[in-house]
C-alpha cells in the first residue's frame, strides 16, 4: 500500500551497519530502503511501525551487542532486537555516559 | 549549475571582511542594558546587545565576558560600536580592546550622569556612527576572506543523513578555497571525539584538543548526573537519536574531511593561519554561535533536524534541514530545504550546489529566515557563578 511508493522508507550510512533511519513513518510489512552512500535498495520485512527519523534494525542485535550505524558504535542494546525491529531509547544505551539510562 | 557568483562584502579598517554592516550599542553589564536599547530606540537602524551578566565575574569567566564582549565589538560585520557600562574602568576597558581594529568605538558610563544624560551622549554619538556607516559600500571579496563558522541544533536522525553531511560539503569546498572555518559543541563530541582527534594536524593541536575534551568530560562527572534528556535533549530523542553517541556522530558528519589546524579556547580567535579549527563551546545554540562570531565568524550555518529557530545579533545564520516534517510546518525558519536526500531525489553533491548558492546570497545581502523574523539571540557563556 502507502509502502510501494518507489521512494525509500529508510536509509542507512554505511554498508555494514545494523541500524537505519526511517525517513518517513513506516508500518510493519516489507519496506524497501537503501544507503546514504552506496549498495542499491534492499527489502526488508519490518515489525513494528517506526516514525520518521527513528531507526529499525537491519539485522538480529543481542542484548549487551555494540549497536553500529555511522560504521561506528553509537550504543549498547539493553535488549535483544529482531531484525526489523524498532530500535529507540528502550532497547539502546549510551556506552559512554554510565549514568545515561532512561 | 557551478556559475561564477561574485562575492561582495564590508572591507574593515584592518583588513577583515564582514558581510554586514551593523551599528551597534553594547553594554558591558547587565545594568546598562536599558540605557544600551533606548539608544537604539532613539537611532533606529542601530543594534543593542542586551545580556544578563558582566557584574562580580573573576578570573576566567571574567577573561571570557571580556573576550565575547571585545570579539563581538572586533567582528567584521559591525561598522563601528558605542559601548555603555555602569562605571568607566571595565567599560574603558571593553572600548579600548575593540578600537585597536581601528573602527570607531565611543565608551560611555551612567555613574555620576545617570541613564538620561548616558543615553542622549550615546544617542548623539550613534547617530554620528550611523550616518558615516550608511556611506560605507560593498566591494568584491573572495570566498577565503568570510569566515564560516558550523553548528547545528535540535538534530535528529536526518541531520546526521541529511543538512549535516550537505553542510560537510560546504565546509570542504570553503577550506579548499583558502578559507577558515569554526566548529564546536564539545559535548556533542562524546563518542566520536578520537575521530576528532585522529585529523588533528600535529601533536600539539591534538594534545590542545583532548585536553579541552578531558576537562569538559571530568566537568559532567563531577556532577555525577545523568545527562539524558539533556544530552541528548527531549528534542532530540523525540526525533529518533538515542544516545550521545549518535548524536555526536551527526555533529561530526557536518565537519567534513580537512585536518583539524587548532583547538581553540572559547571566543579565541583563530591566529594560525586557514583552515578548518576546533573551538571549546556549549552546545547550546546560542552560546555557541555567540563565541563564533566573537571569534571572527561572519556567517554560520546551521543544519537543524527538529526546528531550532536560532539566529544571532551580528553573525547571520543559514539554516538547513533535511526533515519533511519539520520543512513543511517550520518553513519560515529553513533556508534550504534538503529532504530531497531522503527521498533519493538528488546526491550529496547537488545538495551541497544548493547550500553554496544559499549562502553566496546571504554573503551578497540577502537576509536569512532568521534575520527576517528578527531572531537576535545573543547569550553570553559562564564558567561558574559571580562572587
Amino acid at each position: 500500500m502507502a509502502q510501494a511508493t518507489g521512494l525509500p522508507g529508510y536509509l542507512a550510512h554505511h554498508d555494514g551497519d545494523l541500524v537505519a533511519v526511517a525517513v518517513r513513518d513506516l508500518e510493519p510489512g516489507p519496506v524497501e530502503g537503501g544507503y546514504l552512500r552506496g549498495p542499491e535498495n534492499v527489502t526488508i520485512e519490518l515489525l513494528e511501525p517506526v516514525p520518521l527519523g527513528h531507526k529499525l534494525a537491519l539485522t538480529d542485535i543481542a542484548e549487551g551487542q555494540d549497536v553500529i550505524e555511522y560504521g561506528q558504535r553509537v550504543g549498547i542494546a539493553t535488549a535483544d532486537i529482531p531484525k526489523g525491529g524498532y530500535v529507540h531509547v528502550h532497547n539502546v544505551r549510551s556506552a559512554r555516559w554510565q549514568n545515561s539510562v532512561a | 549549475m557551478a556559475e561564477q557568483r561574485g562575492l561582495t562584502g564590508f572591507r574593515r579598517e584592518n583588513g577583515a571582511v564582514g558581510i554586514r554592516n551593523h551599528t551597534i550599542i553594547l553594554p558591558v553589564d547587565d545594568l546598562s542594558n536599558a540605557a544600551a536599547e533606548a539608544v537604539a530606540a532613539v537611532v533606529p537602524g542601530t543594534l543593542a546587545l542586551p545580556h544578563a551578566y558582566g557584574r562580580l565575574q573573576f578570573g576566567p569567566d571574567l577573561d571570557l565576558t571580556f573576550r565575547t564582549l571585545i570579539g563581538t565589538g572586533c567582528n567584521p560585520n559591525v561598522a563601528s560600536v558605542v559601548v555603555i557600562g555602569i562605571e568607566p574602568n571595565w567599560t574603558d576597558k571593553v572600548a579600548d580592546g575593540i578600537a585597536k581594529t581601528g573602527k570607531k568605538v565611543r565608551a560611555f558610563s551612567i555613574e555620576r550622569h545617570g541613564d538620561l544624560r548616558t543615553i542622549e551622549s550615546a544617542a548623539r554619538a550613534a547617530a554620528e556612527f550611523l550616518r558615516d556607516d550608511s556611506e560605507k559600500r560593498r566591494e568584491a571579496v573572495q570566498r577565503h576572506e568570510v569566515m564560516l563558522s558550523i553548528k547545528c541544533g535540535e538534530s535528529d536522525t536526518t541531520s546526521g543523513l541529511g543538512s549535516c553531511p550537505t553542510t560537510s560539503e560546504a565546509v570542504d569546498r570553503w577550506v579548499d578555497a583558502g578559507g577558515t572555518v569554526l566548529f564546536g559543541e564539545t559535548s556533542e563530541l562524546t563518542g566520536g571525539e578520537h575521530l576528532i582527534a585522529q585529523r588533528c594536524v600535529n601533536d600539539s593541536v591534538r594534545a590542545r584538543f583532548q585536553e579541552i575534551y578531558d576537562n569538559y568530560i571530568e566537568m559532567i562527572e563531577r556532577t555525577g548526573a545523568n545527562l539524558l534528556g539533556s544530552q541528548p535533549t527531549q528534542g532530540n530523542i523525540r526525533g529518533g537519536l538515542s544516545t550521545i553517541e549518535e548524536k555526536a556522530m551527526g555533529n561530526i558528519a557536518k565537519t567534513g574531511s580537512k585536518p583539524v589546524v587548532g583547538a581553540l579556547d572559547s571566543a579565541e580567535a583563530p591566529a594560525s593561519g586557514p583552515g578548518l579549527y576546533f573551538m571549546d563551546t556549549s552546545s547550546a545554540a546560542a552560546e555557541c554561535v555567540t563565541l563564533m562570531a566573537a571569534a571572527g565568524a561572519v556567517i554560520h550555518l546551521f543544519p537543524t533536524g527538529q526546528g531550532n529557530v536560532i539566529g544571532n545579533p551580528i553573525e547571520p545564520v543559514v539554516k538547513l534541514s533535511a526533515n519533511p516534517l519539520t520543512t513543511e510546518t517550520m518553513s519560515e525558519h529553513i533556508d534550504l530545504d534538503c529532504s530531497g536526500l531522503l527521498r533519493q531525489e538528488y546526491d550529496l553533491t547537488s545538495a551541497g550546489d544548493q547550500l553554496m548558492e544559499v549562502i553566496d546570497r546571504t554573503i551578497n545581502g540577502r537576509l536569512t529566515c532568521a534575520e527576517s523574523l528578527g531572531h537576535r539571540e545573543f547569550v553570553l557563556t559562564r564558567l561558574y557563578p559571580s562572587a
